[in-house]
């Protein structure tokens, strides 16, 4: 088990690997020229010559590759060309921890209210409630997070005047403020994520009620409540981890929208003002971030599976 | 497409064959609204000019911000521009560069799925990953990483999209080609000295296209969810292209005294993602050979 642990570890950094050579040769091919940019409209050839050799730019792709991968392994990022601050603090102490934070939050209410609502319509099957939690499921992974968001702003914030417009507390200094700033991004964001949990923990559970385990456990005289929720649920734990580890990324371009829509400090706001300030080292930083949070957590969750299944234990 | 065998067919229970003789129509009714609903944005999106009341891209400065009223259904923006004459023309974009986009995913992933699943050893185990890689991006970040390369345009967002939609495509033909390789026909096929680029023209290539026609009409409302993002965010189709996603967001300053200028976009963006994903999941479970299998 450890050697196959180890042989994923193993893929994984084989991944990371296509994943920073394709982020940095792609924006190697970007059109437009750093250097005119950092210099402006008025500039001398000594001047943009200097400046091309310091920042390495005169350098062949492949030296320039592994420079580059040094140094963003040692968490030197280079410097935002337009902002003119350390990419690895603006982008990794500031940007990442505010989508974190709106991430793991939509994500811990969405398991918080989809999972009740997926084995209730289980339990209820073809029932009206059942019927209404499948329309609402439907829309809720079908709708436009952004919409959800600006109508969410309308309604509360606008209309009821009961949470702030927009902008950002970190939790981490301010609780209570930070969750209040934090609950219509949360609910926008999460909206998806219930409806597909819901969706998701009703379809596994009626499978898993149908399981001899299921009967034996009714035969033995057990209360309903225990049936469903100690030996059914406890079996969706599994295709719910993995459906959430793939759909991480669904989660993550999430929070770029609404970052922008409640105008959150995070990495969607940073990727698209360096996409509009064609700061390609920027776009590499949230590239690279993503990708290894994807990467990471979906390494994760193929790991997680023998705690999770006691019947992967054995397995050698 | 002799993948379903003659057993199958008749291990089929007699009352799915009767209701399989039902039309797919009566059986599903909500798939036969969602059809009607998206038919009816493919006619409005065709026919644009004739359907608009106005000139989607007219100022006028008399009529700035209206709320709906008779003489403009939805209302005006912020230039005075007819909201509903807008969401018409918004309509052929979205269309435009969804089914463009997703055309363009499908062809990629055909290409890296059938060279993943027809080679062996090492290049294949590369390959793999190669696909793990792009998955690793979720295909909005792809899309905006694509954007900062190409630049802004409806062009630009058709490539950047289609390209952001390879991998997924790629895996599941992968997959696809992987069940086919092993089937007798092919063994056969090959024993028969066909020469290997007819077995895979004429022997694979059809069992896949047909699951991965199935994936394309699912995937076209991916696709326009991720180009209205792109123009949401601001780096996607430019102003004053009657873009959905553009015209969200120019809304979403005014939301507070003007709330319709985001809200009937966003509306008609919302109901068409909605009809696309019932007639996906529809077509899905009709269409798809796996499913069908399953039940």
């Amino acid at each position: 088990m450890l050697l196959k642990a180890l042989g994923k570890i193993a893929q994984t950094f084989v991944v990371l690997f296509f994943v920073s050579v394709a982020s940095f040769g792609l924006l190697k091919l970007a059109p437009g020229d750093p250097i005119q940019i950092m210099l402006g409209s008025e500039y001398s050839q000594a001047s943009y010559d200097s400046l091309k050799a310091e920042l390495g730019l005169d350098q062949p792709f492949l030296v320039q590759y592994a420079d580059w991968a040094v140094q963003f392994v040692q968490g030197d990022w280079g410097t935002s060309y337009v902002a003119r601050a350390e990419i690895f603090t603006y982008a990794f102490k500031e940007a990442l921890p505010v989508t974190l934070t709106l991430a793991s939050f939509s994500l811990l209410f969405a398991i918080l209210v989809g999972v009740p609502l997926g084995v209730l319509s289980a339990i209820k099957k073809d029932t009206i409630f059942d019927a209404g939690s499948a329309v609402l499921a439907l829309t809720g992974t079908a709708f436009p997070s952004f919409l959800l968001g600006i109508l969410l702003i309308w309604f509360f914030a606008v209309k009821l005047q009961l949470f702030p417009v927009m902008g950002y507390v970190s939790p981490w200094e301010n609780f209570r403020l930070g969750i209040y700033h934090m609950i219509l991004p949360g609910l926008t964001l999460s909206t998806y994520f219930i409806a597909m949990i819901t969706r998701l923990t009703r379809a596994t559970l009626i499978e898993v009620l149908d399981q001899p385990y299921i009967a034996a456990a009714r035969a033995r005289g057990e209360p309903n409540w225990r049936v469903v929720w100690v030996h059914g649920v406890r079996n969706i734990a599994m295709p719910l981890v993995t459906i959430l580890g793939l759909q991480l990324g669904v989660l993550l371009q999430g929070t770029v929208l609404t970052e922008t829509v409640f105008n959150l400090p995070g990495v969607g706001q940073m990727l698209t003002s360096a996409v509009l300030g064609r700061e390609y080292l920027v776009v590499q930083a949230g590239v690279m971030m993503t990708a290894t949070l994807f990467i990471g957590v979906n390494l994760l969750v193929d790991l997680s599976y023998p705690f999770l299944d006691p019947r992967l234990r054995s397995r050698k | 497409m002799s993948i379903q065998t003659p057993e199958a067919s008749v291990a089929l229970p007699a009352k799915a064959l009767a209701s399989k003789r039902r039309s797919l129509f009566i059986r599903r009714p909500f798939f036969t609204i969602a059809l009607i609903v998206a038919v009816g944005y493919v006619l409005a999106a065709l026919f644009a000019p004739y359907v608009a009341p106005f000139d989607p891209v007219k100022q006028d400065f008399n009529v700035m911000m209206q709320p709906p009223t008779s003489a403009h259904l939805m209302g005006t923006d912020s230039y005075g521009q007819d909201i509903l004459s807008r969401v018409i023309f918004g309509a052929r974009y979205a269309l435009i560069i969804g089914i463009f986009s997703v055309m363009i995913g499908a062809v990629g992933g055909l290409i890296i799925g059938l060279a993943a699943g027809l080679s062996g050893g090492w290049s294949e185990w590369a390959l793999m990953r190669l696909i793990d890689a792009i998955l690793a991006l979720p295909s909005l970040i792809l899309a905006v990483a694509f954007i900062a390369i190409l630049g802004q345009g409806v062009d630009k967002v058709v490539i950047a999209v289609g390209l952001s939609m390879i991998g997924p495509f790629a895996r599941t033909v992968r997959s696809d080609v992987m069940q086919v390789r092993i089937q007798l026909f092919i063994e056969a096929a090959q024993l028969m000295s066909i020469s290997y680029l007819r077995v895979i023209l004429r022997h694979i290539l059809p069992n896949v296209i047909f699951p991965l026609a199935v994936q394309v009409t699912i995937r076209v409302s991916e696709a326009i969810l991720v180009s209205s993002s792109l123009s949401f965010l601001g780096i996607g189709v430019t102003p004053p292209t009657p873009d959905w996603g553009l015209m969200i967001a120019e809304g979403r300053g005014f939301v507070s005294f003007a709330p319709w200028m985001s809200a009937m976009p966003g509306f008609a963006l919302a109901f068409l993602l909605i009809a696309l994903s019932i007639v996906g999941d529809g077509v899905r479970e009709e269409f798809d050979p796996k499913l069908r299998r399953d039940t």
